[in-house]
């Protein structure tokens, strides 16, 4: 329970905690603190509001991560939590912390690369293979399961896979 | 029965957000008429993927312009209880799917644009539309890919989809004047710093757009002719038969939720 003898930066630490282990529904390996999704966490009198960037703008799983990260915060005993989505600055997959990196690629989903070379039309892209860590691979479709991956093949395994775009 | 539209007073910041807005929403609607009917599984993904990107960009969009407008508007309204003339889209991106070139063709000249469009809008001294231009500028920047590596491919492609890609160009081509079209509304926001003057961008863009469609060994029309009204809610007839699909379930059940 929370009670008045937790100091607020205790609270805000319990909150991040709490809201730091709410995963993405559509890759479950990894938490939003992993994505660079959650941004901060502010404490408003003892009301606890959580700040959140959007990776894709129509990503539909940014209305379940929020109602997830509520359910969180009621669960480690903060009442009616509030989350709010900032736009500014824009989130990038330069957020994706190291070890959000490995758990992707140990999922089988090619993390993303430097952002820099986003802008060339057709920049040529050397994307390693999750399986098999060939650099043999070819790009099959700039648009794969979700918005934010694409579907690529290793030609060395064989194995298609995804790639999770650099934004 | 019939449902009543929302008014919507429309300030030059509120009439702004609309049209982009309305851009987003109606494009995305389009290319959601491909999920299920798209040549191969990936592109029915591909176009899907695009549709929730400018579904998602319209929102942030509405959703500015409802607070802006400070009445009790919201996105939801501004999507299903506007009609026809209301609507403040481009004529370019209301046209119908076509066949695959002619969908292509509209989504290359519309990313060409939204993409050197955004960009600069990140320049906005509007704090929020600064920040939905870049969100925007980085999926319009893989959305310009997509159309560009089609283009060249339709058009480089066989004897068919080279007439088809070229047929589509030519008919579109006449559309494409509106999205560098300023009135007096939007002069003042740009004069303000708010909104950027989109005919500085007319050389970049048809730079970028010349480059493919010579790679894709296709022509530009010589006619500079171009058909302009959807900013004022003259459409063609094709929106009215869009809207009446995507407004259905408001107007038919209203107050609908899931």
């Amino acid at each position: 329970m929370v009670t008045a003898l937790d100091s607020d930066a205790e609270l805000r630490q319990r909150a991040w905690d709490a809201a730091a282990g709410v995963v993405d529904p559509e890759i479950p390996v990894l938490t939003i603190a992993d994505l660079g999704v959650l941004r901060d966490v502010a404490l408003d009198g003892d009301q606890i509001e959580v700040l959140i960037s959007p990776t894709y703008s129509g990503c539909p799983a940014m209305n379940m991560i929020a109602l997830e990260i509520e359910l969180a915060l009621e669960r480690a005993g903060f009442h009616r939590p509030k989350v709010r989505t900032v736009l500014s600055p824009a989130w990038t997959t330069d957020w994706m912390s190291e070890e959000g990196r490995q758990k992707l690629r140990a999922y089988g989903i090619a993390p993303p690369q430097a952002s820099s070379s986003r802008r060339a039309l057709f920049g040529e892209q050397a994307v390693t293979c999750p399986q098999c860590g060939s650099g043999n691979t070819e790009l099959l479709s700039e648009f794969g399961s979700t918005s934010c991956k694409a579907l690529w093949r290793c030609k060395a395994c064989r194995e298609p896979f995804d790639y999770f775009k650099c934004h | 029965m019939s449902i009543a539209n929302i008014q919507v007073p429309e300030t030059p910041l509120v009439l702004y957000a609309l049209r982009r807005a309305d851009d987003a929403l109606i494009l995305g609607h389009r290319l959601s008429e491909w999920c299920g009917h798209a040549p191969m599984l990936e592109e029915d993904m591909a176009l899907s993927n695009i549709a929730l990107d400018l579904i998602g960009q319209a929102r942030e969009l509405y959703s500015y312009a409802a607070k802006a407008e400070g009445k009790d508007n919201d996105e939801d309204k501004f999507a299903y209880l506007r009609d026809v003339r209301q609507y403040r889209n481009l004529l370019l991106v209301e046209q119908p799917n076509g066949d695959f070139a002619q969908t292509l063709v509209r989504q290359f000249f519309y990313s060409a644009f939204a993409d050197l469009y955004w960009r600069a809008m990140m320049a906005s001294r509007d704090a929020t539309l600064a920040a939905i231009a870049a969100k925007s500028e980085k999926e319009s920047a893989y959305h310009l890919r997509h159309s560009a590596e089609w283009i060249i491919r339709l058009g480089d492609g066989t004897d068919e989809s080279h007439a088809r890609a070229q047929a589509a160009i030519d008919h579109l081509w006449a559309f494409t004047g509106e999205m560098f079209a300023v009135d007096d509304s939007e002069r003042g926001l740009i004069d303000a710093g708010v909104a950027i003057d989109p005919a500085g961008l007319r050389d970049r863009w048809l730079k970028t757009v010349t480059g493919i469609i010579n790679e894709a060994t296709l022509a530009l029309p010589q006619n500079d002719w171009m058909q302009q009204g959807g900013r004022s809610g003259r459409h063609s007839e094709h929106l009215g038969h869009l809207l009446s699909e995507l407004q259905s379930m408001q107007r038919t059940f209203p107050g609908l939720t899931w």
